[in-house]
C-alpha cells in the first residue's frame, strides 16, 4: 500500500457490500434516500454534506461533494460559505469547552 | 464588448485540431487496455449494437464554424478565425431537402450561424417550407456584437424562429470563465431584448430556450432542478423569462478534450461517463432521429460526428445526393465520445433524453 488514500479507491466504495451484503445494501439504500429531494432540496443537502466532509476531514467526501456541488450549479463562493459554517461549528465546539475549563478553575482556585 | 477566451485549436496549430488524433486518443489508453469497455461493447450488453436510426425528425444544418466567441469547451472549435462557411449553392441544396423532408424540425447551428452572410436569406427561404419547428442556435452575444445584428430579435420574430441559446450559469463569474469576459452582461442584455418583443414570456408562442453545459470536468445534474434554479435566479436578478432549459453533457472532443487532457481530468471524466452510462438513454439519443449537415454539405449522424469527420455510413453521404430512405437504412457510427450522450438522463441538443 503506497498511500493510505488513493483517489481511485472512491470508485470502489460500492464494493464494501461484497463483504457484508445485507449491511452494505442497507447503508447504500439509506444513503441514497437521505440525499433525495425532501423538505430540503438535494442542492441544500449537498452543501451540508460538503461542510461535514470538511469537518470530518474526509478526502473521499471532499472529492465527491465538491464535484456534486459543481454539478448542481453551486458557485465556489457558496461552497466556501458552507465550509465556513462547518468550520465555525467545529471551532465553536472547541471554544465552548472553555466554559468547562473556567468552571474547573473557579472550583479549584476560586 | 466581450473579450475572446482563447484561440481555436486550428489557429493554435494544435494536433487536436485533427479529428484522427482525437479519435486515436478516444480509442487508446483506458479503452484499449481493458480498463473500460468501448461504447460498442457497452451497448452490445443490451443488444443495441449496431445502432440504427428511427424516423428522421430533425435536420441540423451547420452554417459555418465562424463565431464571435471562442468558448473554452466548444466541440466545434469555432472562433473568429474559422473561415468555413456554407455557400449559397449548398444552402440551395439544403432548401430542396427542407421542402421534401419528413423531418418536423430544422435546426440551424454554427459557430454563430448569424455570421454567415447569407443567413437571413436562407432563413427567409427555409421558413417558407412550413417547417413545424424552426430553430436557430444563437449565442446571444452576436445580437449585441455589431449594430448590423441589433435587429436580429425582430428578424427572428418575423419568421417565427425558435431561439435556443447557450447560458452556462446564472452568475457572471462562471459564465465569463467559460465563454469570455463580458459575455454574461451582453447575454443578459440580449435576453432582455428578446423578452421585450415576447420571446420566452409565459404563454408566448415565441420560443426561447436555454442550453446549460457544465463549465468543467463534471456532468450536468438533473435538468428539471437546474431549470428551476436558472428560472429563479434570472427572474429575481434580471427580470428574465425563458421557456425551457436543456442540460447538455460536454463530449470529450475538440476544445473540451484539449481541456480534459491539459488539466489531467481525461481519465476521470471518461470513468464518470462510463459509470453514468444509462442503457435507457441509448434508444433516444439524437443520432437516432437527426441528420447533421456540415457547412460543405456532408452528412453526419450528429454534430459531434461531424466535428470528428465521421461521415454517415451510407451510399448517400452528401446533400447533393440526399435520399432519406437510403439514409435511414444506415448504421450509426459510434466511438467512445458517444458515452457523453448516454450518461445519466442522457444528453442531446434537446437536453435529457431519458427519465
Amino acid at each position: 500500500m503506497a498511500d493510505y488514500y488513493d483517489p481511485k479507491d472512491l470508485r470502489k466504495f460500492g464494493k464494501i457490500t461484497e463483504w457484508s451484503e445485507e449491511l452494505g445494501e442497507k447503508f447504500f439504500d439509506y444513503y441514497g434516500k437521505v440525499f433525495e429531494e425532501g423538505k430540503l432540496t438535494a442542492r441544500e443537502k449537498s452543501l451540508i454534506a460538503l461542510a461535514v466532509a470538511h469537518t470530518e476531514q474526509c478526502p473521499y467526501c471532499i472529492d465527491a461533494y465538491t464535484k456534486d456541488a459543481l454539478q448542481r450549479g453551486v458557485t465556489k463562493e457558496e461552497m466556501m460559505e458552507a465550509i465556513h459554517a462547518g468550520a465555525a461549528i467545529k471551532s465553536g465546539a472547541t471554544l465552548v469547552h472553555g466554559v468547562m475549563m473556567m468552571n474547573k478553575v473557579n472550583k479549584l482556585d476560586g | 464588448m466581450t473579450k475572446l477566451k482563447t484561440q481555436s485549436l486550428h489557429k493554435r496549430n494544435s494536433e487536436l485540431a485533427q479529428s484522427n488524433k482525437q479519435l486515436e486518443i478516444l480509442s487508446n489508453g483506458i479503452f484499449a487496455n481493458g480498463e473500460l469497455p468501448t461504447f460498442a461493447e457497452k451497448i452490445e450488453e443490451t443488444g443495441q449494437f449496431p445502432m440504427k436510426p428511427k424516423k428522421l425528425e430533425i435536420l441540423q444544418i451547420n452554417l459555418g464554424y465562424m463565431c464571435n466567441q471562442t468558448c473554452d469547451h466548444c466541440h466545434v472549435d469555432a472562433g473568429p478565425d474559422r473561415k468555413e462557411i456554407m455557400t449559397v449553392e449548398t444552402m440551395k441544396q439544403c432548401l430542396e431537402v427542407i421542402k421534401n423532408t419528413g423531418a418536423h424540425t430544422v435546426d440551424l447551428t454554427g459557430g454563430a450561424p448569424e455570421m454567415n452572410p447569407n443567413f437571413r436569406w436562407f432563413v427567409e427561404e427555409a421558413s417558407k417550407a412550413g417547417i413545424e419547428d424552426f430553430i436557430v442556435r444563437s449565442n446571444l452575444t452576436i445580437i449585441r456584437a455589431n449594430k448590423k445584428y441589433y435587429d436580429l430579435p425582430q428578424f427572428f420574430k418575423k419568421h417565427n424562429v425558435h431561439v435556443i441559446s447557450s447560458m452556462p450559469h446564472w452568475t457572471r463569474g462562471k459564465t465569463d470563465k467559460q465563454r469570455g469576459e463580458g459575455v454574461f452582461d451582453m447575454s443578459i442584455k440580449a435576453l432582455q431584448e428578446l423578452n421585450a418583443i415576447g420571446y420566452g414570456m409565459p404563454d408566448s408562442d415565441l420560443r426561447l430556450d436555454l442550453v446549460y453545459n457544465p463549465s468543467g470536468a463534471f456532468l450536468p445534474t438533473n435538468q428539471e432542478n437546474m431549470k428551476k434554479d436558472f428560472k429563479k435566479a434570472l427572474l429575481e436578478d434580471f427580470g428574465i423569462h425563458f421557456h425551457d432549459l436543456f442540460a447538455i453533457t460536454n463530449l470529450p472532443i475538440a476544445r473540451f478534450l484539449d481541456f480534459l487532457i491539459a488539466s489531467e481530468n481525461y481519465e476521470e471524466y471518461m470513468y464518470q461517463l462510463v459509470e453514468a452510462y444509462n442503457p435507457a438513454a441509448v434508444k433516444n439519443v439524437m443520432c437516432t432521429n437527426t441528420i447533421s449537415i456540415s457547412w460543405d454539405g456532408w452528412l453526419y449522424d450528429c454534430d459531434f460526428n461531424q466535428m470528428l469527420e465521421l461521415k454517415v455510413d451510407s451510399d448517400v453521404k452528401h446533400i447533393s445526393e440526399y435520399n432519406e430512405d437510403v439514409l435511414n437504412d444506415r448504421n450509426i457510427i459510434i466511438s467512445q465520445h458517444c458515452y457523453g450522450c448516454t450518461a445519466g438522463a442522457g444528453s442531446s441538443c434537446q437536453g435529457s433524453v431519458a427519465d
